[in-house]
């Protein structure tokens, strides 16, 4: 690809000269009027108040787990930012192929919250995301859901359809081999694909630097031949217009896009992990003045745009959020047969019989009381 | 009715699917050009074009990692990976994704996709190039692990293969590629996925094989016989899901078996049939049933490689053992 086939904020924003791409500051100050994009009031609004509801559900999660009602939970917060301004670029058709931290984006696919609560509550029914189309489960096995994605990708240039791939990564993930694999077939294959490196700093306790010695994570494109670009992803318009930009790139056939959105993960990496072991204080109050809810809701407040009762939003989202944790952990309990059935799609003999001999066991259990 | 070997039954097939099937796409390293290092698929990307037949990079999990993609997603990608030894880069995709994506999708996604390659000793090759994994595959749940011992078979398999809705580990016993020539069906047949075949019957002893063994098993029991030990022989063919009925069966009757595998013994595909014949034919055994296996060591180079592949002799050998036990 040459220089002139590419978008041109991935010409301005080239990640060899290690740029970002921000529209407003750390304050919600519009820095780049040139390049906002154009959204209506109520367009932003929105986009605010589902900030909003994964940001409350979040913290809800993180309650229910510590109350003990609830096993591991990773959270999202304060990477809102991300997950909306993709899940605003995908479209009905499009493939989500997820990590495991980007809520929001699997929220706008369809996924509810009651299926997030029963996926960690311990119930495969939850994670598989029966009613959300062309979404993937969530991948726990760090990396390997790129090639899925890159393999999406082919299939859908295969079948000429209109759908484009959108998928997660976090910046430890990209010292997995599969990482560059992925990026490297994409490439090869030009697949309509956008990879999605959310930048939180952390792999668990281990930061970027013992990662990677490459300048920022956006640079590794290059080696592959597909386009980069660093973006500050707790600014809700640069990732909204990295991923307008990408999508269009993408949907016009000229293959796969790696963005890189710089964050922070201001909660921990899951609800058994403790940061303050390993990072301190004073740089999680640094991040969190840059929390992307902040500065969205500041940009707002200048423009004249902010019409919303955050307190009352809060409690609205925070019953409806309850409601689905209660359906949730009412669930029917889970029968035996679903630890047999989805394995393979014709139950083997070997599955049977060993089904078949626990059955007689837990009958004898019932007879001896 | 054609003569075929083994690698052209293979490539039958999959012209065959190929062609009556246009989500089936066949990549790999060096399956397009060249038709595959072992000339599996010559001649499929001139006919199917390079779209649904090509060369990818030289990425294992790359490789793996993407046919679940594709298979999720409405295709029907068989893979080949070059050889056994170079399976490992993919061990990851094929444990952790393609292996559990219909279970962890509670069935929303299936993963009907063949990942094909040939393995076993026994032709003088480098490293890596002479191993017999099939136990690896075949304890992941949510694989079958199947592996054919004729031109016969490698055809009607492979076409149920690429039919089937699982994930399908195909192994190539790549010693036999050539090696047999037999009539082979011009049309297209299936043959089950799940059940082995008794190659001749007996009834002094069982021999359980698959893959390449099974010839070397046929030339054992003409040494049998001329000792007067009537031996039943039967080709595994499906290593997971087993076919318990059918060594039930045989076991029961013959009291007696032997299992014929070039893996190494502990931990083995024999290790799982003596389990069943304990399990099924406790009672009916004369002898306790034994394995013929691979040393537990890495398999040697050319020059130390004869003492680890299993002769027909030594399996007459231990027949002798077991009928006098």
């Amino acid at each position: 690809m040459t220089q002139d086939d590419l978008p041109a904020i991935f010409r301005d924003f080239n990640p060899l000269d290690d740029k970002i791409l921000q529209i407003i500051d750390r304050e919600g100050k519009l820095i780049r009027k040139d390049l906002m994009p154009e959204l209506d009031d109520a367009t932003i609004i929105d986009a605010y108040r589902q900030m909003l509801y994964e940001r409350t559900a979040d913290e809800m999660a993180v309650s229910y787990q510590r109350q003990g009602r609830m096993y591991t939970f990773t959270p999202n917060l304060g990477q809102e930012a991300i997950h909306i301004a993709a899940g605003m670029n995908i479209r009905h058709e499009d493939w989500l192929v997820p990590a495991f931290r980007e809520m929001g984006t699997l929220l706008s696919k369809g996924v509810t919250m009651k299926e997030m609560f029963l996926f960690y509550l311990g119930n495969e029914w939850g994670g598989s995301f029966q009613n959300a189309h062309h979404t993937l489960p969530i991948a726990i096995s760090i990396g390997t859901q790129l090639q899925h994605a890159t393999g999406v990708g082919y299939s859908v240039k295969y079948r000429r359809k209109d759908e484009t791939v959108f998928t997660f990564i976090g910046d430890g993930g990209t010292s997995e081999g599969d990482f560059s694999e992925a990026l490297n077939f994409a490439g090869v294959w030009q697949v309509p694909v956008i990879f999605t490196i959310q930048n939180n700093q952390y792999a668990i306790s281990v930061p970027v630097q013992k990662q990677t010695n490459s300048i920022n994570l956006a640079v590794k494109s290059v080696a592959f031949g597909i386009p980069g670009i660093k973006v500050d992803g707790n600014d809700f318009f640069a990732m909204y217009l990295a991923y307008k930009t990408a999508a269009e790139h993408a949907r016009s056939g000229r293959g796969p896009i790696l963005i890189e959105a710089l964050t922070y993960r201001l909660g921990a990496h899951t609800t058994s992990d403790d940061p303050s072991k390993y990072r301190k204080k004073e740089e999680e109050q640094l991040w969190g003045k840059s929390d992307p809810l902040i500065r969205l809701k500041r940009y707002m407040q200048d423009a004249g745009i902010w019409s919303i009762d955050e307190e009352q939003l809060r409690e609205q989202y925070k019953a409806e959020i309850d409601r689905e944790f209660t359906e949730a952990e009412n669930e029917k309990s889970y029968p035996l047969e679903d630890v047999f059935t989805h394995i393979y799609s014709d139950m083997p003999d070997e599955l049977r019989r060993q089904k078949s001999e626990y059955e007689q066991f837990l009958s004898w259990k019932e007879k001896r009381g | 009715m054609s003569v075929m070997t083994m690698v052209k039954a293979i490539n039958n097939a999959l012209e065959i699917k190929l062609k009556e099937d246009e989500h089936i796409v066949v990549y790999g390293e060096d399956v397009g050009v060249e038709g595959g290092v072992f000339r599996v698929t010559e001649g499929l990307q001139k006919k199917y074009g390079t779209e649904r037949v090509f060369d990818s990079p030289l990425a294992e999990s790359g490789i793996v990692g993407t046919a679940l993609g594709m298979a999720v997603s409405g295709l029907r990608p068989v893979v080949e990976l070059q050889f056994e030894g170079f399976t490992f880069p993919a061990f990851n995709q094929i444990l952790s994704n393609v292996a559990r994506i219909q279970n962890r999708s509670r069935g929303k996604y299936k993963a009907p996709m063949v990942i094909r390659f040939p393995y076993g000793g026994g032709v003088n090759a480098l490293e890596h190039h002479s191993d017999s994994p099939e136990a690896l595959f075949a304890h992941i749940p949510g694989l079958k692990v199947v592996i054919p011992s004729t031109p016969h078979d490698a055809k009607g398999m492979m076409i149920a293969a690429l039919e089937s809705n699982d994930p399908i580990i195909f192994m190539e016993p790549k010693r036999i590629y050539r090696a047999i020539k037999q009539e082979v069906p011009d049309e297209k047949y299936t043959l089950p996925l799940d059940k082995a075949r008794v190659v001749q019957e007996g009834s002094d002893i069982t021999l359980v094989a698959f893959g390449a063994m099974i010839r070397e098993c046929q030339k054992a029991i003409v040494m049998a016989e001329e000792a007067g030990i009537s031996v039943e022989l039967i080709d595994l063919r499906s290593i997971y899901p087993i076919d318990r009925e059918t060594i039930r069966t045989s076991v029961r009757k013959t009291g007696r078996m032997i299992v014929v595998a070039e893996a190494h013994e502990s931990f083995s595909v024999g290790s799982e049939l003596i389990a069943i014949a304990n399990e099924e034919a406790f009672l009916y055994l004369e002898a306790p049933p034994r394995r013929v296996g691979g040393f537990d060591t890495i398999v040697p180079l050319a020059q130390g490689e004869p003492y680890y592949i299993i002769s027909p002799d030594r399996i007459f050998y231990e027949i002798e053992k077991t009928i006098h036990f």
